[in-house]
């Protein structure tokens, strides 16, 4: 933490060109001879490094947090009554991996009402704890009981690091938690790591996904960050239980909300692409209706899903559940096939951690062959219906 | 009903690319616009007021520059709005961000519901609107999908959660925060254009808020800091498929079956 400092005796018209240019930001500005730097500024301090001496960046003295009171990895265990959202167990992997680096004990926790079987489930796959706070206040998701609870686990507990599934219900409830500790919050972290001195290293995309941004809360206790569904892989469970499951009591008169839930539906049951361990994609460079069809039936072939790039929901050619990316879903399948993607980060970001990732595009330079496992420079008018016609005989012959 | 609407400038395209060498953003040319998804939430907004009658208000924090989202926000309906805008603020991550906001808000005026759109578009973290809550101490709901009425000091929305539709009774003041797709944003007037004045657009600074504590702002604020930036690793292991159409067909339906996707 610190500030940026300019010193003005080596500022002239020429030196504040350059640092205006310098800046990626456009903060730094030059007006009537003064040299300004304006909120815009990110404090990337690329002015401080690049700027010789134009720009210092002075530390400044702060009241240290004390982390070795602050001790676990904790996952907030997302789920709908016992049904327990796989995020979870993916998180409690991670959290394992984690704490074997400080040895600090794995701890889950679960806010909700007449949770049933599915707390045990958690103890097959190897936490210390599972913290439960179980009450008829608690039955729905309401930001403020949810807080509280989570905030008086917090305060008993003093983990060190918690980790939150991104859902709709997850990423509201840890900025609302994280606020309240004062505490940072990283979003959509695609890999963590844990340093020695319990740091989190937070690693996201920023900027679109152009580029990665490795983050850490070095004086703050708890850290929160929130990842998304697949991205990291899911441990398989232990056939003996281990962990002990930990009642939590709060008074009912800290569960109090201002909002009340009138009634739920069940969402339709709409096609997840994250969920297909086979994935066609489809880009702009197959967008015809005829190559559309294709990759339809070869999706089916191959018992996968059909899922598209971003250009093609904003063409309104598919519908946005089948996107990929950052803007899109986060997809992790075992084998996808990119059809004309030409693979924007932005993109990328969404599907690289696939296991098996093919792409076919006519450019060979297209960054999509970045992140491929097997590129196939050519057309996919072409390819597609050979292989169509292969795997068509290759199942005619076994039957 | 008064509400508020909370907008960013953003960058007008999100292909920003990075040096790999210098590992400097480039940005030449890069235009700035109002946030995509802050459309929906002030569509929402004034569709409220004008059931329900009440005014809209626009707030943003950024650079002096931001003005212009503040103005393209009263084009559209709203009848003022003010930019956050100090050197302390800069630097912010989504705590100290979400405090200045607060701190903000707690200057402006007094709403009745204040609107945040699902997320940015060069941030990404939808995580701001339910900060700021937190801060003002009142309830919030995200993933509204829509504000079906507003009688008795309650807002009543139809809310996404993962895996049901929630219809939900919320007493004001509040703070939601709603999905995009959800309506179809009005366009900004030209015409209400000509009719804005500078006294529309208020500029609030840190020297006017309650709270002068310069460690709570920007970068002294922020209890995350970035650590490094770096351009996304490339695959290492990677192999191609030569050859015409058919060779390169082959070799794919033998990796297919490799692979046992069949």
């Amino acid at each position: 933490m610190g500030n940026l400092k300019i010193n003005h005796n080596m500022i002239n018209a020429e030196k504040a060109a350059e640092l205006t240019k310098l800046c990626p930001f456009g903060a730094i500005s030059y007006e009537n001879g003064k040299l300004d730097i304006s909120s815009a500024c990110k404090m990337c301090k690329m002015c401080v490094k690049k700027g010789g001496g134009a720009i210092d960046y002075v530390e400044e003295e702060e009241v240290s947090v004390d982390k070795s009171l602050w001790r676990g990895v904790c996952v907030y265990v997302d789920h709908y009554g016992d049904k327990i959202h796989r995020v979870t167990y993916e998180l409690i992997g991670k959290a394992r991996e984690l704490a074997s680096v400080t040895g600090h004990p794995v701890y889950a926790l679960v806010i909700g009402s007449d949770l049933g079987d599915g707390i045990n489930k958690l103890l097959h796959y190897g936490v210390d704890k599972v913290f439960v706070y179980d009450s008829a206040e608690l039955s729905d998701f309401r930001i403020e009981p949810y807080t509280a609870a989570f905030h008086d686990f917090i305060e008993k507990v003093k983990p060190s690091s918690i980790l939150v599934g991104a859902t709709n219900l997850g990423r509201q409830l840890a900025p609302r938690i994280a606020a309240r500790c004062r505490a940072g919050l990283t979003a959509d972290c695609t890999v963590l790591e844990m340093k020695e001195n319990t740091d989190l290293v937070q690693i996201r995309p920023a900027f679109g996904g152009n580029i990665m941004a490795q983050i850490i809360s070095t004086n703050t206790r708890p850290q929160f960050c929130t990842v998304r569904y697949k991205v990291f892989t899911e441990p398989k469970p232990n056939a003996e239980a281990s962990g002990e499951i930990v009642k939590m009591e709060i008074s009912d008169d800290k569960l109090t909300s201002a909002i009340k839930v009138l009634s739920g539906v069940d969402k339709p049951k709409d096609i997840d692409i994250s969920e297909s361990d086979v994935i066609v994609a489809v880009g702009r460079g197959a967008q015809s209706e005829t190559m559309r069809a294709m990759a339809a039936e070869l999706a089916e072939l191959l018992g996968g899903v059909v899922a598209c790039s971003r250009p093609l929901v904003e063409g309104n050619i598919y519908d946005a559940k089948h996107q990929i990316g950052l803007s899109g879903r986060t997809v992790k399948p075992k084998f996808i096939i990119t059809l004309g993607i030409s693979g924007a980060v932005q993109f990328a970001a969404g599907m690289k951690s696939s296991d098996c990732i093919v792409a076919v595009n006519t450019d060979k330079n297209a960054p999509i062959f970045d992140v491929a496992h097997y590129a196939i420079v050519g057309d996919v008018n072409e390819i597609v219906p050979k292989l169509i016609e292969k795997i068509k005989e290759a199942q005619a012959d076994v039957q | 009903m008064n509400i508020l609407v909370c907008i960013k400038q953003v960058p007008g395209s999100s292909n920003v690319e990075v040096d790999p060498v210098t590992g400097v953003l480039k940005r030449d040319g890069v235009k700035s616009k109002l946030n995509p998804y802050d459309l929906y939430g002030l569509e929402t907004a004034i569709e409220l007021c004008e059931r329900f009658g009440g005014e809209v208000e626009t707030i943003t924090m950024g650079p002096p520059q931001a003005k212009s989202i503040i103005v393209e926000s009263i084009c559209m309906g709203a009848k003022r709005g003010t930019v956050l805008s100090d050197r302390k603020f800069a630097g912010a991550d989504v705590l100290a961000t979400a405090y200045t906001i607060s701190q903000g808000i707690k200057k402006t005026g007094e709403f009745d519901l204040i609107i945040c759109g699902k997320q940015t578009t060069d941030g990404d973290t939808a995580q701001v609107g339910a900060e700021v809550a937190e801060y003002l101490g009142i309830p919030n709901v995200s993933n509204v999908l829509s504000v079906d009425d507003v009688k008795d000091g309650k807002v009543f929305v139809t809310a996404s959660l993962d895996e049901k539709i929630v219809k939900m009774e919320i007493a004001l003041p509040c703070l939601i925060s709603v999905d995009g797709d959800i309506n179809s944003p009005r366009l900004p007037s030209y015409k209400v254009k000509q009719t804005v004045t500078d006294d529309m657009v208020k500029f609030i600074s840190f020297a006017d808020f309650e709270d002068r504590n310069e460690k709570h702002y920007g970068l002294s604020g922020s209890a995350t800091q970035v650590e490094r930036i770096f351009p996304p690793e490339k695959n290492s292991e990677k192999s191609s498929i030569e050859g015409d159409a058919e060779a390169q067909a082959e070799g794919l339906f033998a990796l297919i079956k490799n692979r046992k996707v069949i």
